[in-house]
């Protein structure tokens, strides 16, 4: 597999299929494994990170669960590439900012990534579409149970698994859940929401994960502690957390079509004509508008009824400035992006 | 629009920050955008955080004892506590007197009961004991969390009913 592959292929979290998939984007559990025998990456000299990233690689290329998988060495990647998969959450913006033998190891439905020598030698991360926490950690479990044959991996009974932070010690699972909350948001029940996620010690990030803005109403929520519970117990936690925020959305919604029905199409339309007519158009922008028209979908209030959630999913990714970068196989000037961004959505959005 | 710091320049950035739960929007000019995010780096970093947090549990003054090295990796507790990550499994050990009351006040908890790695690893079977269970009912009462505290309390109730079983009849495990 090449990674210009991906480019004409739909990631499997894109799809806009799965469970409660009108306000649930995606859902992801990632692990974070350590070699015994080997310092944590940011403390590991080169010698010693090349050894992890070889061992690891080895262990994946012989695993049976792994086979479809495809090895990227980061060294091997540009600048642009290296873009084009955290804009595809394949990989965090941190893997790719740093240097030295780092590796990300992907199969051709993007439903599997592993980042080597990130905070710690192993993070993967299982990603599927729609609310469907339990399906992903099956997965993840069943390939941490394989690597776990072929690797000696940190671990203490008092503690769990031993990572670089200790705030991921435990089972150092992450689960997470990416909302689209445009309701809440427009009847400004948002904040209120996000204050009572963060008392039960959940945390809310943006679009791309840590430290990154939340736009276009996109919220990825995911659990803090991972001491002192097992994994099951977290999903749950999670889950039952998730089903109370779906709910909210549902209700925001249907109080916005019952008293403000004729403002909420007017919106949804004209952020769906903007995206047909524009011919310069930021990403920022885009975002937004596209947020809307997601929405008019969930609510079947265009007046197109032939646009579905997969090409809206799918716009919101091939807009970023690495994918256009990568579909015109040139680097662009950003205004030369927001033509391009514009020429996309008028093609995708065609009558 | 104008930025809303400096308010002179076009505002050509736009954040949505999260803070406890609060969104706020912030719509910047490129100069105060970068400011900013020095400003936030100094303020939010994470190594601060943790450096802060076991700062808070240092015993008072023992000057052997204040700086312990991890044997294996040579990383010190000065260098954990400024840049937040440990340098491998065995400063876990190293530290363990400084790190229990951290991992306690960062996770509620000390104690792993997730999976293990063995062969034969399924998800752990050791079931959190009964004084463990009231610690998280009594936790999930304060941080309201009914839904969960409810499903605590019945395993807490099950779990005394199969205590006052087992005094009758032993049951293998």
């Amino acid at each position: 597999m090449k990674l210009i592959d991906l480019l004409s292929h739909t990631s499997e979290w894109l799809k806009g299929i799965g469970p409660n998939s009108d306000i649930v984007m995606s859902s992801r559990v990632r692990l974070a494994r350590n070699l015994q025998a080997y310092p944590f990456p940011h403390w590991a000299g080169k010698k010693q990170a090349e050894e992890v990233l070889g061992k690891v690689t080895e262990a994946v290329q012989n695993n049976e669960l792994l086979k479809s998988t495809t090895v990227f060495n980061l060294s091997d990647l540009d600048v642009v590439d290296k873009q084009f998969l955290v804009e595809r959450h394949l990989m965090s913006l941190d893997h790719a900012q740093k240097k030295n033998s780092k590796a990300v190891i992907l199969d051709p439905d993007e439903v599997i990534s592993i980042m080597v020598n990130e905070e710690d030698h192993i993070r993967m991360q299982i990603m599927q579409s729609g609310f469907n926490l339990f399906e992903a950690w099956n997965l993840i479990n069943r390939i941490d149970d394989s690597l776990a044959k072929q690797l000696d991996f940190a671990f203490s009974p008092q503690w769990g698994y031993l990572t670089a932070c200790p705030t991921n010690t435990g089972t150092a699972m992450r689960g997470s859940v990416m909302l689209h909350l445009p309701a809440l948001v427009m009847t400004r029940q948002i904040n209120r929401v996000l204050a009572a996620i963060a008392k039960l010690s959940f945390t809310t990030r943006g679009l791309y994960g840590e430290g990154t803005q939340a736009s276009g109403n996109f919220f990825q929520i995911s659990n803090q502690v991972s001491l002192g519970r097992n994994e099951q117990e977290i999903i749950e936690s999670i889950n039952s957390l998730i089903r109370q925020i779906i709910e909210q959305e549902q209700q925001a919604r249907e109080l916005l079509l019952s008293r403000e029905r004729p403002v909420l199409e007017d919106r949804i339309n004209r952020s769906l004509g903007i995206l047909r007519s524009a011919r310069i158009i930021s990403s920022q922008e885009t975002i937004e508008l596209l947020s809307m028209v997601r929405l008019g979908c969930d609510l079947a209030l265009l007046n197109d009824t032939r646009i579905d959630r997969g090409v809206i999913n799918e716009l919101f990714i091939i807009t970023q400035p690495a994918h256009l970068q990568k579909l015109e196989n040139k680097r662009l000037s950003s205004q030369e992006r927001d033509i391009k961004r514009g020429e996309i959505i008028r093609e995708r959005l065609k009558l | 629009m104008l930025c809303d710091i400096c308010g002179k320049k076009p505002a050509t950035v736009h954040l949505t920050e999260i803070i406890d739960g609060q969104m706020n929007e912030l719509h910047l000019c490129e100069d105060c955008a970068h400011q900013k995010s020095i400003q936030m780096e100094q303020q939010f970093g994470l190594s601060e955080l943790l450096g802060g947090l076991a700062e808070f549990e240092k015993p008072s003054t023992d000057k052997e004892a204040a700086n312990p090295q991890c044997p294996k990796c040579g990383l010190t507790f000065a260098d954990f506590k400024k840049i937040g990550k440990l340098g491998c499994a065995d400063c876990y050990r190293a530290f363990h007197r400084y790190l229990a009351p951290l991992l306690k006040r960062i996770h509620g908890s000390s104690a792993h009961c997730g999976k293990t790695p063995h062969r034969e690893s399924k998800v752990s079977k050791r079931k959190p004991d009964l004084k463990e269970l009231r610690l998280r009912l009594q936790k999930a009462i304060e941080l309201e969390a009914f839904e969960e505290a409810a499903r605590i309390r019945d395993q807490i109730k099950e779990m005394e009913k199969e205590t006052k079983d087992s005094l009758d009849k032993p049951k293998k495990e």
